[in-house]
């Protein structure tokens, strides 16, 4: 307790300020405050919200935890029946909820179905308890196309993410291991062209997509975000710093430059390849406007893509939506978690994003 | 477990090796053949073929595009039609009022752009400023505030646009909220200035972390003793604050205001999940116009959106060369010291 106290109230503090809080203190710990709640807040309420049912999530004011009134089968009705606590000169009674008519229930004891109860609405609420809505995140994958939404969204990140690794780390190589004619001309157009966003490219890249044949095809979505300059120049910077002595030595054993590249380069880009890989598994989960523009069939559509859609349509399921929601967010967040630190070094590191 | 993972990693990277060790020798016949040269070529060639014809090509093409007309998907069918684009786009009587443009959406979605951009990044870079500042200071557990506020950066742009729909939606959590502290509900999406704001807050929420990060390895990296001195001479903080940490972290600072300028002039993913551009045209910015001109309305013009995406590639140039500018004017600050 008191460590927890020690640091909860940590301050610069000192003789002759105020109480003994600095005025920094207070701005540090109302910042961080009002950041793990406006951070962290947004994303618990998705959570929480998506294990409600759709009635839960129509009320307004709407309820912190996920609810569920209770129902009871009652003899003589064929669906379940609400549960409502009655409080009135009878005394406190749970009952069953038969029909509704304006401000009088018609209700009845569930352990003595014969008799109908006529009670004002004002004195009862309904039964309810804590309660999680999983038929939110069962359904989905029932009613929907969600699986198949999820299945190609773990394709493209896949197989662009191993794509990416293996061609990159080969330019790296050839770019930072060999000396050849027109070498730096092709580091300046890696570099020139680290800054060119899908966005001004969108028309020609779309007509040579359907010239090639992969409208509406994963691989359409791949194949344009796999030669990454970035993930070229971050490898590139890396492998630099391996010295070229053992290369040498390698070639007085006769190995191959393939060999030299899979047995020894790579392994020692090992910490390179990790950064890039991990950066490229988030991209790839994440990207939204490509897909969108290539993927015009439900049935490739990406998670992103298809959730959108599901997001735009007239009448929103938002019970859905929040379980899909959350579902798409998981694979981010674990990354997240297990991953932090790596991805905190190397955006410090390089700027990479 | 040491050993399992030693086994996982095996069973990964063992059939990896085989696959590898198959392509070794016909490698060693043309490496024999065309000696480092050729294999140079071998190893850039898969990531440059894919390069150029998905990244140069385009390019390239999209210059061409941008002065034809027509339906027409492929070059080749497509009607020669000069500036004529360019022209339509930049036709106004009068350049502050979209009402009496040709291309009356375009001249809104610059309008909203730039207020969009001025905005966000202006707030974006003072918000990740302090952010950065109180990261910096003595924390316990620094670490973890780090990764609180980093944490919406990895999120989806359509889950970030989809959980803030969720919480600023006419029954949402921040309309109760505001009811129960006695104020008036706001239909956030709805109410045009409201749902520009929103958009602007949204997307500082999704991205703050990243440049908070980028300004705490600058802070971190100015050397602790300027600080003692300056505490020894009894100097301010604001002081402190003005002279030596503003100045020192300038480079940094000038990166990210860079950085963020860029991406904020190409905006859409978040924004389009939140607001759809709406209400109206309230929130639709350039990239969603190049989307919708080319791709989402009935009458797609291609010619049309590649002649916007060039006028807008050409700002995102500008702000690279000045990048570039002021990168090289950082190193030969650097080398002077």
């Amino acid at each position: 307790m008191t460590r927890i106290s020690g640091f909860l109230f940590r301050r610069r503090g000192g003789p002759g300020s105020f109480g003994g809080w600095h005025w920094t203190d207070i701005v540090t710990f109302g910042w961080l405050a009002a950041g793990v709640i406006l951070m962290f807040g947004p994303a618990l309420w998705l959570v929480l919200s998506s294990f409600k049912s759709p009635a839960g999530l129509a009320e307004f004011p709407p309820t912190l935890l996920p609810y569920e009134t209770r129902t009871a089968v009652v003899e003589g009705y064929d669906k379940p029946l609400p549960l409502y606590v009655v409080t009135d000169e009878a005394g406190t009674r749970t009952l069953a909820e038969v029909r509704r008519v304006g401000t009088v229930a018609q209700m009845v004891d569930p352990a003595n179905p014969g008799e109908v109860q006529k009670i004002n609405i004002q004195t009862r609420t309904p039964d309810r308890r804590v309660g999680f809505q999983w038929s939110n995140y069962t359904e989905p994958f029932l009613a929907f196309d969600f699986f198949l939404y999820l299945r190609n969204s773990i394709f493209v990140t896949f197989m662009a993410t191993v794509i990416t690794l293996l061609t990159n780390s080969m330019a790296a190589f050839a770019l930072s291991k060999y000396e050849f004619r027109g070498r730096n001309a092709v580091m300046l157009v890696v570099l020139a062209t680290l800054m060119i966003p899908l966005s001004v490219i969108l028309v020609p890249l779309y007509s040579i997509i359907s010239t090639v044949g992969l409208l509406n095809s994963l691989w359409g979505v791949i194949l344009p975000t796999v030669a990454t300059p970035t993930g070229v120049f971050l490898l590139r910077q890396y492998m630099l710093t391996i010295p070229d002595e053992l290369l040498e030595a390698a070639r007085m054993d006769h190995a191959s430059e393939w060999q030299i590249y899979w047995r020894i380069v790579l392994p020692l880009t090992a910490p390179a390849l990790a950064v890039l890989g991990i950066f490229s598994v988030v991209w790839r989960w994440n990207d939204f406007l490509w897909p969108l523009i290539v993927l015009s069939r439900r049935e490739v559509y990406t998670l992103q893509v298809g959730l959108n859609t599901y997001a735009g349509e007239l009448n929103v399921q938002w019970h859905f939506i929040l379980s899909m929601t959350v579902i798409t967010m998981i694979p981010v967040v674990i990354v997240f978690l297990f991953l932090q630190k790596f991805i905190t070094t190397g955006i410090a590191g390089s700027g990479l994003k | 477990m040491n050993s399992l993972k030693h086994q996982a990693g095996a069973v990964i990277t063992a059939p990896l090796g085989w696959l590898a060790g198959l392509i070794d020798p016909p490698l060693r016949v043309w490496q024999r053949w065309t000696g480092q040269g050729g294999m140079a070529a071998f190893f850039l060639l898969p990531n440059m073929a894919i390069f150029g014809v998905f990244v140069l090509l385009p390019l390239v093409i999209n210059i061409i595009y941008s002065m034809t007309s027509g339906a027409a998907l492929f070059l080749s069918d497509r009607d020669y039609v000069g500036g004529a684009q360019y022209a339509r786009l930049l036709d106004c009587g009068n350049y502050g009022d979209p009402g009496t443009c040709a291309e009356d959406q375009f001249w809104t979605a610059v309008q909203n752009t730039g207020l969009f951009v001025i905005l966000q990044v202006t707030l974006l870079i003072i918000i990740a400023t302090i952010t950065a500042l109180i990261l910096n200071r003595e924390l316990r557990a620094r670490s973890f505030w780090r990764a609180v506020f980093f944490f919406p950066v990895l999120l989806s742009p359509v889950v970030v646009g989809l959980i803030w729909r969720w919480i600023l939606q006419r029954d949402g959590v921040l309309n109760a909220a505001m009811l129960g502290m006695g104020l008036d509900p706001i239909n956030w999406l709805i109410e045009r200035n409201w749902a520009f704001a929103a958009a602007v807050g949204v997307t500082i929420w999704a991205h703050m972390g990243f440049y908070a990060l980028i300004l705490l390895a600058g802070l971190q990296a100015i050397p602790k003793d300027l600080y003692e001195a300056a505490e020894m001479d009894g100097t301010r903080p604001g002081r402190v604050f003005w002279r030596i940490t503003l100045p020192l972290l300038m480079p940094n600072l000038l990166v990210v205001i860079v950085l963020s300028l860029i991406r904020a002039v190409q905006v859409f993913d978040e924004a389009f999940v939140l607001t759809g551009g709406g209400p109206g045209t309230a929130t639709l910015f350039l990239t969603q116009y190049i989307y919708e001109v080319g791709f989402a309305s009935l009458l797609k013009n291609l010619g049309l959106a590649s002649a916007a995406s060039i006028l807008m590639g050409g700002v995102l140039v500008l702000l690279t060369l000045l990048q570039l500018a002021l990168g090289k004017r950082n190193e030969q600050k650097g080398k002077l010291k």
